[in-house]
């Protein structure tokens, strides 16, 4: 990983005071060798497939990490029964497909991170990012800045990621086109979510695991 | 007639702040005891008790935001539903299986008292296809002579072809 170690996110005072405990780390990291899934990954993505079996996300629910964002979902209005958690929405594309591998470095680092610690993480093309990502409450009129000019709109309330232009993810949802990771991105910006009741060493190895696969 | 005071416009009661800050971090706690023991009592009986047996309907997703109290209240309640329905699901499942194990003794001891029965390993709690069935020994001479035992079956049955 270049750049130092994870450090501290802000998270906006009144979402604090409401849901202590929730914070965000994030990590800087330099894309070497490509936008393709190296070989190392792809072998590490396999091993830690074959190690996930049905059984695994049966009992998944009632691990602590997962556990807990299962609890913070309820707690922010999401039934993780019909919108499912990040590492339950993956368990259940491993068992569909049968792999976890997708080709694309981006996606399988994030997916390496997420099903080892269960610790989601958005990465962002650092250029794109204006000044620091926040969590916040969504603001009257703004918007998820799309590719093409284009705008969702989101609701006033909505808890987002936020950099000093506007929203530029929906927590745990979509992500704004025009922020993410493409071809000619040099450098992302790994922001993990970390609900209350996730140690802080998962959080870190998440992103230590994302960053060693976007890392040659 | 004069009005002296109209009950039906009585204003809202009034909460402080700090108040309604404590009662939803208490609403936030109990959510979070009543999904570990949904969880604790889905995973129990798995795989005869999914998520779907106890799920209360299909929740509209909002995004995630800040809830308030009322809100935080709905969630709670229907979470406890839901627990509920887990432990009626599962204290019915539980009567099935021990009925269910009683009527394999009363097999065992005395087939003939139950010819013909059949008892699929499911209802025992068991995992697999197979099922306990009481039949004659040695086909059409055990039946006419009344010679009757207890057969495992075994194996699920081949998928059909394609």
């Amino acid at each position: 990983m270049s750049g130092d170690d994870p450090r501290e996110g802000l998270v906006d005072a009144a979402v604090l005071d409401e849901l202590p405990g929730l914070r965000l780390r994030w990590a800087l990291v330099a894309v070497e060798g490509g936008h393709k899934t190296p070989r190392g990954l792809r072998l590490r993505l396999e091993d830690v497939s074959t190690r996930f079996r049905g059984a695994n996300a049966i009992q998944l629910r009632t691990r602590p990490v997962p556990h807990a964002y299962r609890v913070f979902f309820r707690q922010v209005g999401l039934d993780p029964d019909v919108e499912r958690t990040p590492v339950e929405q993956l368990a259940v594309e491993r068992l569909i497909r049968g792999e976890l591998h997708t080709g694309d470095r981006f996606t399988d680092a994030l997916v390496l991170g997420l099903l080892e610690t269960g610790v989601p993480i958005v990465a962002f093309d650092e250029a794109a990012l204006e000044g620091e990502v926040t969590l916040r409450a969504a603001r009257a009129g703004e918007t998820l800045p799309a590719e093409g000019g284009y705008a969702h709109d989101v609701p006033r309330g909505r808890l987002v990621l936020a950099d000093g232009a506007g929203p530029v993810a929906v927590l745990f949802g979509r992500r704004s086109s025009a922020h993410g990771p493409h071809r000619r991105t040099a450098a992302v910006r790994l922001v993990a979510i970390a609900v209350p009741g996730v140690p802080e060493v998962h959080v870190d190895e998440a992103l230590w695991l994302a960053a060693e696969g976007l890392g040659r | 007639m004069v009005v002296l005071a109209d009950s039906t416009r009585l204003a809202p009661p009034v909460v402080a702040p700090a108040d309604e800050r404590a009662a939803r971090r208490t609403l936030r706690a109990q959510i979070a005891r009543l999904e570990r023991e949904l969880g604790a009592a889905v995973l129990a009986a798995f795989p005869h008790v999914t998520d779907a047996d106890v799920q209360a309907r299909a929740a509209a997703v909002h995004g995630p935001r800040l809830l308030g109290l009322g809100e935080l209240e709905r969630v709670r309640d229907e979470l406890a539903e839901r627990v509920r329905r887990a432990h009626v699901v599962v204290a019915r499942r539980a009567e099935l299986e021990a009925d269910s194990r009683a009527l394999l003794e009363e097999m065992l001891r005395d087939p003939a008292r139950h010819r013909h029965v059949r008892l699929p390993l499911a209802d025992l709690g068991e995992h697999g296809c197979g099922a306990y069935l009481v039949r004659p020994r040695l086909g059409i001479v055990g039946r006419c002579m009344g010679w009757w035992q207890v057969k495992l079956s075994s194996g699920c049955p081949r998928p059909a072809p394609a």
